[in-house]
């Protein structure tokens, strides 16, 4: 614990002694300009092995989706396809989530939107957050939009989740008392023990870390966060997670999609 | 069955040595790791992966607790003839994993 | 020349339940780097590894440095999966050709982590893969030739422990 609190505390302590912690806003989020994607703060092997498809791991959920796509489920005998077509005409989608439903009257991301699909249209059997199939088809839609920049929209509906997502965002959590902001706005770049901290984008995701040997959704990601600073975390899909990844879309708009991307 | 993808050359000149990269999907739990209460989660790797062409076994790799998971391997092979090539990963339990592919070799 | 990308299969493994382990926590909290438990404490050595050696080259091997080119980073990004590549100097003809390459550790918990079978089919001796690295330590490939001799390279990686604790 002590070694751990030490670099802890001297990231506290430089930014008392350079900023007056007046207020939980106390960082401004990063110029478009200055916008870097995780890839960047990965090894160049590592970021080899992102982008050539033949040998990204993360290409095998996408495949698995490809394959789920086509199957028909539920009490409607229905599959992806029937309603969407190929998976290439959910092109663009990915860019624009989390987004608000008027009928449900929340903001959803592209799990819970499945998830929903599956439950509402398909009338099948729940995918449970976090299991196989449902991450093999949030990776292959989000897929269809690699390349493409972020474009997430805040309207009026969406605004209290954005606001909320916003608080949490530079709330300090945990026995080791940080914000997301003190680490991946106020520091990024810096290291952190051997490792140098990123702007903490949202972009690459569902993503295949190498810590987890496998593929992870976004809310995976916050929930290892959330314990870095021994925080208790909100549950995957959970309306505080949503809300945080409305802002983390919003605060990485410009930043091109790379689902599924490869990271430590 | 577990996915797996394979990169191939779906055609080559006889005499050219083509590049062959593979993948599956495998958690190769190395039984070194402990659960929530302490019990040592047991071993389950693939231990073998071989590359068949036209009959003739021309690549083998004996896989153990080192190899990532995921396993990921690339390797080299002459073009000989056109002929299906068989790609097959066995557990320690013996299960087998096969896939194919064709090359045609002008 | 085009390639395609062959993939048949269903992923009916639930591949990805990661565990935690309560040593693995008490390390991270301890800043320590992540230590696997090893059922074989004996084989995480270097005499471990001479052993693995023995046994996979026979008897007292006279193993030369050289031939081999062994191609992996100096700083692990993470442990759990390390990408290597192995060439060997080799005609890779009927006559001289690399027979088997091995890769041994000194660290981990089993030190003989993969072996490739080559032969003159391969017009090349070059493979590629990803290896789990316990912890700093080096690495050795041995290859050995259709005449029986048998040529090393060894390199050093640095395997550092995360900056966060992942307990998801």
């Amino acid at each position: 614990m002590r070694r751990l609190t030490w670099s802890a505390a001297a990231i506290v302590a430089c930014l008392q002694l350079t900023r007056p912690l007046l207020g939980q806003q106390a960082s401004d989020p990063i110029p478009p300009g200055e916008l870097r994607s995780g890839r960047e703060f990965v090894s160049p092997a590592t970021q080899a092995e992102q982008d050539d498809l033949s040998v990204n791991p993360g290409m095998l959920w996408v495949e698995q989706g490809g394959k789920l796509w086509h199957e028909a489920s539920g009490g409607e005998a229905r599959s992806c396809a029937s309603c969407h077509g190929e998976p290439s005409s959910l092109r663009g989608v990915a860019a624009r989530y989390p987004r608000f439903d008027a009928a449900l009257g929340r903001l959803l991301n592209l799990e819970t939107r499945i998830q929903n699909c599956r439950t509402a249209h398909q009338k099948g059997t729940p995918l449970a957050y976090e299991s196989q199939d449902l991450l093999a088809l949030t990776a292959l839609v989000a897929f269809q939009s690699r390349g493409m920049p972020l474009d997430v929209a805040i309207p009026p509906q969406a605004q209290p989740a954005f606001a909320a997502g916003r608080a949490l965002y530079y709330e300090r959590q945990g026995q080791l008392d940080l914000s997301c902001a003190q680490c991946h706005e106020d520091n990024w770049g810096k290291r952190l023990r051997a490792e140098r901290i990123s702007q903490g984008h949202p972009n690459g995701f569902p993503a295949y870390r190498l810590e987890w040997q496998g593929i992870g959704s976004l809310h995976r990601r916050l929930r290892a966060c959330f314990q870095g600073v021994r925080a208790e975390p909100f549950p995957s899909g959970s309306p505080e997670f949503i809300a945080l990844e409305l802002y983390l879309a919003w605060r990485a708009r410009g930043l091109a999609i790379e689902t599924p991307a490869v990271r430590r | 069955m577990s996915a797996t993808r394979i990169v191939v050359p779906a055609k080559a000149n006889k005499g050219d040595v083509i590049e062959i990269k593979t993948i599956i999907n495998h958690v190769m739990e190395t039984g070194y790791r402990r659960d929530s209460v302490g019990r040592a989660i047991p071993r389950d790797i693939i231990t073998k992966f071989t590359c068949t062409y036209a009959g003739e076994e021309v690549f083998r790799m004996d896989l153990f607790t080192g190899v990532a998971a995921n396993p990921f391997v690339a390797f080299t092979t002459l073009a000989t003839e056109t002929a299906e090539m068989v790609f097959e990963w066995t557990d320690q339990h013996g299960a087998v994993t096969r896939e194919r592919a064709h090359i045609t070799v002008a | 020349m085009d390639e395609r990308i062959v993939g048949d299969g269903i992923m009916g493994r639930n591949a990805n339940a990661s565990v935690p382990s309560r040593r693995s926590l008490l390390a991270g909290a301890l800043g320590l780097a992540l230590m696997p438990v090893s059922t074989d404490p004996a084989a995480a050595t270097p005499e471990g590894m001479a052993e693995a050696m023995r046994e996979a080259l026979g008897g007292s091997p006279e193993i030369r440095p050289g031939r081999v080119g062994l191609e992996i980073p100096e700083l692990a990004e993470n442990g759990n999966s390390v990408p290597l590549k192995v060439s060997v100097d080799s005609p890779m003809t009927a006559a001289d050709h690399v027979a088997m390459i091995y890769v041994f550790s000194e660290k981990n918990p089993s030190p003989n982590v993969v072996r490739f079978h080559l032969g003159s089919r391969c017009g090349r001796a070059r493979v590629q893969t990803s290896i789990r690295l316990a912890s700093t330590q080096r690495i050795t490939a041995v290859a050995k030739m259709s005449d029986g001799s048998l040529w090393s390279a060894t390199a050093n990686v640095v395997v550092t422990a995360g900056a966060c604790i992942d307990d998801t």
